[in-house]
């Protein structure tokens, strides 16, 4: 498992404490879990996606990554109604540990409020819960 | 050192039992049909079955190689944690097979079976007798169908008041299948975090325990093997706001004779019989999950219940708020009479017996390792003590690479990454039935992994060597599986 100095924490990205990354752009912010996440998961083996149109509130469980040790749940790091979910995770859920980022993001969604963005931590922030 | 039980051996390669079959080989002479042959309609009859063509040899060895790869309680120590992998005594599987349980017929009706049903209801007593329940079914099949069994009633109940709650509160030390059963019931689950010595506290629950909340699950001892001690007042706290209180029993093991669930408030309760009270578990055959309630919620008891007129037992259906019925005929029968069997060669002193030595063999386990593996509730365990990887994770060692070394030294792997709450567990559950000696070698055995760690750590990162498979690609496996042969 990484360090936490080797882990990939992008600056232009806010961070949940439930390790999520959230991304605003133009009118949508997308969602994946970081790299903590996955590196902390192991080899995921599974996604469960919600479905576009389901509408979540901030912190509510929107789906699941399971590795062979563990399922665990995303929560919503804010409210929104989901407008897309990757598709390609259904048969490579492998992208989540691979480019977290990019070709790994989970879900994209119209913010009900964007301001609740500010809520979120950037990477210092995050760093330092994760330090404790 | 002592010798380890774990040794190299001669194991036997065996193809699936279609390979092997050879046109017309058979391993049975029929008997003479004594009745004319009459066509079946065609719209009766289908394809042949595919069914493989062997002689008696073949099939005994193919079933002999086969017991050959696996790994039993018979075999070796299996200290599989939230499992109660204990030893079955051979009695019980001698009582099961008696000619007039092993020939009983759930269709014969209750005149021709009232040794079975007079059976099924002296269990429901003993039980009820155990963990001070006023009613008991049989009927749930396993474990997770007694906890439905049990939320089912919870709902029943609620609506038989008048109006029904929303949600259910569920400790992140409960039993895995726990939430799923309350979502079956349509709760939503209300996840509760245990405080910081591993255990509830009332405050906690007093702060998310509302007039819309069901309930709460349970699970006492809990996953990490420690007793829920505020049980008393935290059933306080949920009955105060009209909910009741679901025990999850599958820990039974650590506390009979010693505590009663009934009895301190818990409302609802399962129980596995295939753990606690020995019969066969995992593949070794299906399982049972007897649930016990408070008076009040006997009329929602699944249907048929067993009831005693004098010396006649008979079956009843008219309960106009039970839940229902949630098995074909009456349960897993056959599991009944080994749970039986067990509860009368036990006695009351025994079972009481069985509970102390598995909460001493745990703890003797835990203070004997604790120097060797972080233990992260450093305090007195009940039938369990949950260990992590934190020490040897300087050396790239995971719990994974131990649990896997461990079944070359001749021990099958405790529980491993469970419970949640405890970051790479190594759940040791070493159950009444090992002696001091073999339990000990168990610790050498440990204790040895975790000294190769630091000096050899490929030995631990490409174990298992001695088993007919190394290790498996579980990633590969639950990506891209192969579900046909």
């Amino acid at each position: 498992m990484k360090e936490i100095n080797d882990l990939n924490l992008p600056e232009d990205v806010k961070y949940t404490k439930d390790h999520e990354w959230a991304k605003f752009e133009k009118d949508t912010v997308t969602i994946g879990i970081n790299d903590y996440a996955q590196d902390q998961l192991g080899e995921i083996v599974f996604v469960e996606l919600p479905e576009v149109g389901d509408a979540f509130s901030a912190e509510d469980e929107f789906g699941s990554v399971e590795s062979v040790k563990a399922v665990s749940e995303m929560y919503m790091p804010i409210s929104g109604e989901v407008v897309a979910v990757n598709e390609n995770l259904e048969d490579a859920p492998e992208l989540v540990n691979e480019d977290c980022y990019q070709g790994g993001w989970i879900i994209k969604i119209k913010p009900s409020d964007p301001t609740e963005m500010d809520g979120l931590m950037d990477k210092t922030a995050y760093l330092e819960m994760l330090k404790g | 050192m002592t010798r380890q039980p774990g040794t190299k051996g001669l194991i036997f390669n065996e193809p699936n039992v279609w390979d092997k079959s050879r046109e017309g080989r058979c391993a049975i002479s029929l008997p003479k049909a004594d009745v004319d042959r009459v066509p079946l309609e065609p719209a009766l009859t289908g394809d042949t079955p595919d069914l493989p063509q062997l002689s008696e040899l073949d099939v005994v060895r193919h079933y002999t190689r086969l017991s050959q790869w696996n790994f039993g309680v018979d075999s070796g120590m299996y200290p599989l944690g939230s499992c109660t992998m204990k030893y079955n005594p051979k009695t019980n599987e001698v009582q099961a097979a008696r000619q007039g349980f092993a020939g009983a017929h759930p269709l014969a009706g209750e005149a021709f079976s009232q040794g079975a049903l007079q059976l099924m209801y002296d269990l429901e007593k003993y039980l009820a007798e155990i963990t001070g329940f006023a009613g008991m079914t049989l009927q749930p099949a396993a474990g997770a169908h007694g906890e439905l069994a049990g939320m089912l009633i919870i709902h029943a109940y609620h609506a038989k008041q008048g109006r029904q709650r929303s949600k259910i509160i569920i400790p992140d030390t409960a039993h895995g299948t726990n939430p799923a059963s309350a979502t079956l019931c349509g709760y939503k689950s209300v996840n509760l975090a245990s405080g910081k010595k591993g255990v509830l506290e009332p405050e906690a629950v007093a702060a998310v325990m509302d007039e819309d909340t069901a309930g709460i699950m349970i699970t006492n001892p809990n996953t990490l093997g420690l007793f829920e001690r505020n049980i008393k007042e935290i059933c306080d706290i949920v009955h105060a706001k009209g909910g009741l209180v679901y025990g999850d029993g599958a820990n039974m093991n650590a506390i009979m004779g010693i505590v009663k669930p009934g009895k301190v408030g818990i409302d609802v309760l399962h129980l596995n019989l295939h753990k606690t009270f020995s019969t066969p578990h995992g593949g070794g055959g299906p399982g049972s999950g007897p649930v016990g309630v408070v008076e009040k919620l006997i009329p929602f008891l699944p249907i048929p219940r067993i009831e005693k007129d004098l010396d006649t037992f008979r079956f009843v259906t008219e309960c106009p708020d039970s839940i229902g019925r949630l098995h074909t005929f009456y349960g897993h029968f056959g599991v009944m009479i080994k749970a039986y069997a067990y509860i009368l060669s036990m006695g009351a002193k025994g079972l009481l017996d069985v509970s102390r030595l598995a909460v001493l063999n745990a703890n003797y386990i835990k203070e004997s390792l604790k120097g060797t593996l972080n233990l992260p509730y450093d305090m007195p365990c009940m039938h369990e003590c949950v260990f992590n990887d934190a020490h040897q994770k300087k050396h790239h060692i995971t719990t994974m690479d131990m649990a896997k070394r461990l079944l070359d030294y001749g021990f099958h792997p405790p529980t491993v990454y469970f419970p949640l709450v405890v970051e790479g567990a190594f759940m040791v559950e070493p159950t009444e039935t090992e002696s001091k000696e073999d339990i000990d070698q168990f610790i050498q055995a440990v204790k040895a992994i975790a000294k190769e760690a630091e000096t050899t750590p490929e030995k631990l990162t490409q174990a298992p060597v001695l088993p007919k498979v190394g290790r498996l690609d579980e990633v590969a496996a639950a990506r891209k599986p192969c579900l046909r042969g």
